[in-house]
Order: structure tokens, then C-alpha cells, then sequence
């Protein structure tokens, strides 16, 4: 017996990629993927990708070599802590932009 | 069906009548004999519900909030310092606008501990964003119960259903349990607007940046500003609705007729107490006894407290001298809260009676009603006060 006309403003979303915003803007550091040391790159087999498996945002695609969304990366540093060979290196945003810019 | 019960066992009868499909409680005192009926009720068959056991409140409500959000007819019932511990979700369940039914056993909140009642623990959940429904008798506790669900599936906002711990709660009264068939008629099926869905994965409540901004399939979704302020708009929209189910009750059980206050001998009354609970009841006979005195005096128990039915409480009022409120709660440091929430429904018109507060009964202070008669009748000769601030009746310092 709900009367449609009440509770017209909900929050309920559907999973997916950036369900809260464009999360990139939150970064300080950003990863970085060295394709000269990555398993997958070095290798050209589908291995390794715990950048992928770990990424809490699922921004890392399961691809050679793996590439990341920073307009959803967070900067979280999952991926590079879990990364074996440290193939992932956090780089300041701030310098750079500066160097973008 | 007319039954001499106890204030709890009406409660859990209005429950089982509402076909309640989920319920998860943890005792406590004075609410603990009405979550026992339940269990009974489910444990014989009589009810067909999953009644879940909790290790607390919180947990209590939690379950709750599940339930309900798959589509499920769900129920709780707390007292006092149980309330406090549901606290978050009791607020949760109201942004997530889910129709939970409580039952708030009023009882007075510690420290020092106290089991017995006063109305600090609902009151002190007015701002969550609840319907709050206070009964003053068995019939009013049965009958409310089941309303309650059929208000809160209709606006999609929880209610609580408070009552008066012992007063209420551990007294017998005779009572009319209504027929389950106009019960069904009254009550249909809880069809939720939406339910959880294990086919169709959905985030519900995550959490929302300051600003609106697009879902995932690119839609505008609301912010917290907006689903909040809808909360709000629904609250306000729901004195409405309060009153048409009064009206369709009335209809079908032949009781009611006082959705948002009950009103004895305020019609010609020039000096009105008001309060909540079954305080009101006990006050006719103060204002029997003041009438005989000669003083036009009136008595109005609040039935809705939240949201606040401004309109109808200051057409109550309008023609009154004077006004006195009596409260089993404070806001402490300030004044009584239904004290304060009268004045200001009062400003904004051109009716300015005298406004006195009154606290009294506070952790089952017993209330005299000799005190009473003497309050009230001082209250109103003395007319209006110099000073803003409550006094306080039956302290002993
Ligand atoms: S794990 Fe963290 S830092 Fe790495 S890509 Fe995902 S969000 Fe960015
Ligand atoms: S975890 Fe490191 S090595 Fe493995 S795929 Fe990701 S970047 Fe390459």
C-alpha cells in the first residue's frame, strides 16, 4: 500500500565504475606501471595481474601490459603493495601536473 | 473479542493481527514481557514469522532494516537506554526510508539507572526522522500498532509506537482485540515500492558526495541534501495521512477520531494542560475536579508528536488563556521539549496564551494527582508566568 508519490529521493545505485563520482580528484599520488618490470608486459602472457585482482575500484584492466583509469584511480596504493616485482611506482600528483600543466 | 490483558500483550497483539513477518528484539525492561508474547505467538504457529534472536538492539534494528529492505513487514520494540544503543540505525532506518514499526516502552534513561518511566528516550529520538505515536491506554496500543504499519508502508518512514512503561506496559485493562478478517481488510500485504533483489545487484545508502552527480547509467542522482530534505517534505506530508488512516480505522473498527490530539473538555476550556502519554488520561480527573471548582479547565494528550501538528495544536489553543504543559522529560539545560515546540507553533499566529512548563515523574517519580490539581490550579489563577523556565513537581530537595 506505499504511496508512490512519498520516498521519491533514495539513494540506491546500480554497482559499477564510479558510482561515487569521479573518485581520480582525490588522489595525492598517482601509480604509475613501469612496463619494463611488469610480468604480463615483460612476458606477453596473461600472468600475474594482482594490480587488476587488488584494485579495490576495479580501475586496473586485465590487459598487456595493464593500464589504469585515473579518472577513477583513488591513488590507494593497493596496487602497488601488491605488486611482486614493484613494478608500480607512486608518483607525486603535484609535480605531476605541474609538468601537464 | 474484548480481553483484561496487560499493556505489552496488547502491543504483541496488534503485532501478530498486523502479520508482522520478521521481528527482532532484545529484552528489556518494561518492554521484555511483550518481545517474550511474540516469541510465543511465532513458537505455536500462531503467526507466521521468523522471529530472530539478537545479541542487541542495535542488532535488533539492523535485522530490521534488512528485512525491510527485502520487502518484509518487520518489527521491534525497545525501552530507555536499549534505544540509545540502536541509535545510528534508528536514524538509518529513517534516511533509507524503511517502514519499520517500534515499540518504545517509555522508561527513564540512566545513569543513575532507572527501569522505571519517564518519556527521556523516545523524546530524546524526535530529531531521527520517525513517526512517533504515543498511546494512552491498552485499546490506544493495540489500535495504534496496527495503523502504525499501514502509515509507514504508506509515507515509507518507520514509527515508533510509544507507550508508558508499567503505567502501561505491566497494568490490566480490558480491551477489544479487533477480528483478524478487518484487520486484513484494514492492513493489506506490505507491497514495498522496491525490494532488494539478488537478481539485480544494487548499492542502497553507500555513500553520497556533498553535490548531486551522475549514477553509473549516467542519470542525475539525488545528493544528501535532496534525499534528506525529501525526508523532511514526506514527514510533513504524512500529518495527512495520519489522519485519513485515523478516518479509514474509524470506518472499519468504529474507534478513533483523534489522530494528532485527544481532546477532554477543551471546547469552552480558557486554561488547557497538555502531554503526552497516559499522564492525560489521569488529568480528566483533575479537570473534572476544577470544572466542579468552577475554573474552565481542558486536558489534550498529544497523539503525534513527530512530525508536529502545529495546525491542529494551535486550533486547540487559540481560545485559551492559558496553556500548561506538563512533561516526563527535559531538554536538559533548556526546557521541555513539547514546551518549546508549543511556544513556537504559537508565534507566528495571533493567539498568545500563557505558556507554563512542568516537569514531573521523571525515573517513575510517582505523580500525585492531588499534586496535579494543585499545579493546574495554581497554574491558571496565578495567570501568566514572569519567569520561562520549568518548574518542577514532587522534587524533594
Ligand atoms: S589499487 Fe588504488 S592506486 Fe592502484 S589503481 Fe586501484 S585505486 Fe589506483
Ligand atoms: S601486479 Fe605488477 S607485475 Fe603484476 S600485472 Fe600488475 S603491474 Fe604487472
Amino acid at each position: 500500500m506505499s504511496d508512490a508519490t512519498f520516498a521519491c529521493k533514495k539513494s540506491h545505485s546500480e554497482p559499477g565504475p564510479g558510482d561515487a563520482g569521479k573518485t581520480g580528484s582525490w588522489r595525492v599520488l598517482r601509480p604509475i606501471i613501469n612496463v619494463n618490470l611488469c610480468i604480463p608486459a615483460k612476458t606477453n602472457k596473461m600472468a600475474c595481474f594482482n594490480c587488476w585482482l587488488y584494485c579495490p575500484d576495479g580501475v586496473v584492466t586485465r590487459t598487456i601490459p595493464p593500464t589504469i583509469n585515473y579518472e577513477y584511480c583513488k591513488g590507494c596504493e593497493i596496487c602497488a603493495e601488491e605488486c611482486p616485482v614493484a613494478a608500480i611506482q607512486m608518483v607525486e600528483e603535484t609535480k605531476l601536473i605541474k609538468k601537464e600543466k | 473479542m474484548h480481553i483484561i490483558e496487560s499493556g505489552n500483550v496488547a502491543a504483541a497483539s496488534g503485532v501478530k493481527l498486523a502479520r508482522a513477518q520478521v521481528i527482532a528484539a532484545y529484552p528489556i525492561t518494561p518492554q521484555t514481557p511483550l518481545t517474550e508474547k511474540l516469541s510465543e505467538f511465532v513458537d505455536a504457529g500462531e503467526m507466521q514469522a521468523e522471529y530472530i534472536p539478537v545479541e542487541s538492539e542495535h542488532s535488533a534494528l539492523a535485522v530490521c532494516i534488512a528485512a525491510s529492505s527485502t520487502g518484509a513487514r518487520a518489527f521491534t520494540a525497545t525501552s530507555a537506554n536499549g534505544l540509545l544503543y540502536m541509535v545510528e540505525q534508528v536514524h538509518w532506518a529513517a534516511g533509507a526510508r524503511l517502514p519499520i514499526v517500534m515499540c518504545v516502552v517509555n522508561r527513564g534513561i540512566g545513569a543513575p539507572w532507572t527501569v522505571w518511566n519517564d518519556h527521556q528516550d523516545s523524546i530524546s529520538q524526535r530529531d531521527a526522522g520517525w513517526i512517533q505515536l504515543y498511546a494512552c491506554d491498552h485499546q490506544q496500543i493495540i489500535d495504534t500498532v496496527i495503523q502504525a504499519f499501514l502509515l509507514a508502508e504508506t509515507v515509507s518512514i518507520p514509527v515508533m509506537v510509544c507507550y508508558d512503561g508499567y503505567l502501561l506496559s505491566h497494568t490490566y485493562m480490558p480491551f477489544d482485540v479487533p477480528d483478524p478478517d478487518k484487520v486484513d481488510e484494514f492492513l493489506p500485504a506490505f507491497k514495498p515500492a522496491y525490494a532488494l533483489d539478488p537478481k539485480q545487484p544494487a548499492n542502497l545508502n553507500t555513500v553520497t558526495l556533498p553535490d548531486i552527480r551522475p549514477d553509473v547509467r549516467g542519470n542525475l542522482a539525488p545528493g544528501y541534501m535532496e534525499i534528506r530534505h525529501n525526508l523532511h517534505v514526506d514527514l510533513r506530508r504524512a500529518i495527512d495521512k495520519v489522519a485519513e488512516i485515523d478516518a479509514r480505522f474509524q470506518k472499519i473498527f468504529n474507534r478513533g477520531g483523534h489522530p494528532f490530539i485527544e481532546p477532554y473538555c477543551c471546547e469552552d476550556a480558557d486554561f488547557i494542560a497538555v502531554c503526552l502519554g497516559s499522564l492525560s488520561y489521569q488529568l480528566r480527573d483533575v479537570v473534572d475536579e476544577l470544572r466542579e471548582e468552577g475554573l474552565k479547565a481542558g486536558v489534550a494528550g498529544l497523539r503525534l508528536y513527530r512530525p508536529f501538528p502545529e495546525q491542529a495544536m494551535v486550533e486547540l489553543l487559540a481560545k485559551a488563556k492559558g496553556v500548561v504543559v506538563f512533561e516526563k522529560a527535559l531538554s536538559y539545560g533548556n526546557q521541555g521539549a513539547l514546551f518549546t515546540d508549543i511556544k513556537a507553533a504559537l508565534y507566528p499566529g495571533p493567539a498568545r496564551p500563557f505558556v507554563k512548563n512542568f516537569i514531573l515523574g521523571l525515573g517513575g517519580r510517582e505523580i500525585k494527582t492531588a499534586d496535579l490539581l494543585k499545579t493546574f490550579r495554581e497554574a491558571c489563577t496565578q495567570g501568566p508566568a514572569s519567569i520561562d523556565t520549568p518548574q518542577w513537581i514532587g522534587l524533594k530537595l
